[in-house]
């Protein structure tokens, strides 16, 4: 069996009186593309956060790398192994740093050295030329940022992904752009993604797992296999599935 | 039978410091009592379109057209004073997101009956009694209720179907949604378009539903144009997507991952530059 990578056990977060994510579990193996779908408020985006280390969790366990994590605190080894990629591709870059500010933070933050090379390599990866390095982030379409957003998490060379809803900002001709771009950048290197989408078809392309999310609590985890023969038990696993095969008219 | 609205040769374009960037480069269409899709991706003028028929381009930006004309109104050479009763009386229009559409320091009601009261001359009871029965339509269970809270007390497919509801208020003839539920859940969305597409076919208007999405378009719509870098290449009843002639309408319809087809990697979009010709 592989090893698994990302453990979370129990995962309870609170916001005032809010619970937010009522004991979750899930675990996550070494090259593994796992999916979280649900609709907007059943804690999908939470729980990505919360292994970021963006929110607190009252209690429960989070483990990666054979590592404990606690609160918020994460330390740099963390962030050497996890890197994260948000929703909207205007609001999570800086908007007076230009592209290669941008991604030389990271590198200076892990004291990187051969950072003129990484950066040029990190923007070829990701299918924007040399052209795009000294441009600010408002002269670039929604999916160029968006591939500055990926270049920006993979420059540190992480094992782990964590992506949250990366492309439904976008136009769909687009989505497909990106969506094979991370595709190739996980075949490359071997990366393990945790995938948050509300789009089911986006989730059991990308994914091999996926857990389905309601009011913050896992309703049920399945195979795409699984999902594909309909081989599901929940009846809201069956609703996201209609509704992800688009509007009939009744 | 006379068409609706009838757009020949539509052009916008924008000067700008660099040159003038033609957003819209001659859309010619007619509509009925009808709904009609137009699709593209961002940039194709597809919004910039409903806009020009709604009124809503920018000052600076130039118009031009053989015919834009609604029920016999030509709007090009229409006073502004006379846009202004067509707007929300004849012609409305729901935008893409409620949390920027919405007036975010008026109560929901007071917002509906503001519409009303611009149009009509309705007195205060009057006025509350349409909005409420207006918000029952658009399947919001306890009116009263919504009709004191603010747009942020209220969810995202809450929020659009107030817009919905105050839209649909004043009766209009044409209804333009722009992007209705590109900002909304999978599952809400459906909600959404169920309701739209009932009260369409309630009250008999004609609807142009402007989306980047062409499946939902064509599920939603009896015809839809294609549009790409200002122009239409393609016009097709939904019932034949399958037979889409244009490279473009393929690349759309195949560039969305479904459950079930192992497509790795997925077909992206070659744009050529002739389309854009």
């Amino acid at each position: 069996m592989t090893r698994e990578v990302l453990s979370v056990r129990d995962m309870v977060v609170v916001f005032d009186e809010f619970v937010a994510l009522n004991g979750v579990s899930m675990s996550v193996a070494e090259g593994e593309s796992f999916g979280l779908v649900g609709e907007s408020g059943s804690g999908k985006s939470t729980l990505l956060r919360a292994v970021a280390g963006l929110n607190v969790f009252e209690s429960g366990t989070l483990t990666v790398s054979g590592k404990r994590y606690e609160g918020h605190r994460r330390d740099r080894d963390f962030y050497r192994t996890v890197q994260m990629v948000f929703q909207d591709p205007y609001g999570s870059l800086h908007p007076r740093q230009t592209v290669d500010r941008l991604l030389l933070e990271p590198l200076a933050i892990h004291g990187f050295t051969d950072v003129d090379a990484r950066i040029a390599r990190a923007l070829d990866e990701v299918g924007l030329g040399s052209g795009f390095r000294f441009r600010y982030s408002h002269q670039l379409s929604g999916g160029q940022r968006q591939r500055i957003a990926i270049a920006r998490a993979l420059i540190l060379e992480p094992k782990i992904l964590l992506l949250d809803e990366p492309t439904s900002a976008l136009d769909a001709s687009i989505q497909a752009e990106i969506l094979n771009l991370l595709e190739q950048a996980r075949k490359d290197r071997g990366l393990t993604f945790v995938m948050v989408s509300h789009d089911l078809g986006v989730v059991s392309h990308m994914c091999d797992r996926l857990a389905v999310m309601r009011k913050g609590e896992m309703v049920e985890t399945v195979s795409v296999e699984a999902l594909e023969k309909r081989a599901f038990s929940q009846d809201y696993t069956r609703q996201l599935l209609v509704a992800s095969e688009g509007f009939r008219r009744t | 039978m006379t068409p609706l609205l009838t757009v020949d040769d539509l052009r916008v374009s924008f000067p700008t410091r660099t040159g003038t960037v033609e957003a819209v480069r001659g859309v010619s269409f007619t509509l009925g009592k009808e709904r009609l899709g137009i699709v593209g991706e961002s940039g194709s003028g597809k919004s910039q379109t409903g806009r020009a028929i709604m009124g809503l381009t920018p000052g600076h930006a130039k118009i031009t057209a053989k015919t834009l004309n609604f029920d016999g109104i030509d709007l090009l050479s229409a006073s502004a004073a006379k846009r202004r009763s067509l707007r929300g009386k004849r012609v409305a229009m729901i935008l893409q997101d409620p949390k920027y559409s919405l007036n975010p320091v008026m109560p929901i009601g007071r917002q509906i009956i503001e519409t009303l009261k611009t149009h009509e001359n309705v007195s205060s009871r009057e006025g509350r009694e349409r909005a409420l029965a207006m918000l029952e339509a658009v399947q919001i269970h306890d009116p009263e209720r919504v009709f004191d809270l603010y747009p942020h007390e209220v969810s995202g497919g809450m929020g659009q179907r107030i817009m919905i509801a105050m839209m649909l208020v004043c009766g209009p003839e044409l209804l333009i949604a722009d992007e209705p539920t590109s900002a909304l859940d999978v599952t809400v969305q459906l909600e959404v378009l169920a309701i739209l597409d009932r009260l369409v076919a309630e009250r008999g208007m004609g609807l142009i539903f402007i989306s980047h999405d062409l499946r939902l378009v064509s599920s939603f719509c009896d015809r839809v144009l294609v549009m790409y870098a200002g122009r239409v290449v393609e016009e097709l009843p939904s019932a034949n997507l399958a037979a889409a002639q244009h490279p473009y309408t393929q690349g759309l319809l195949n560039c969305l991952p479904t459950i079930g087809s192992h497509r790795h990697p997925l077909p992206v979009l070659e744009r050529k530059p002739e389309w854009a010709l």
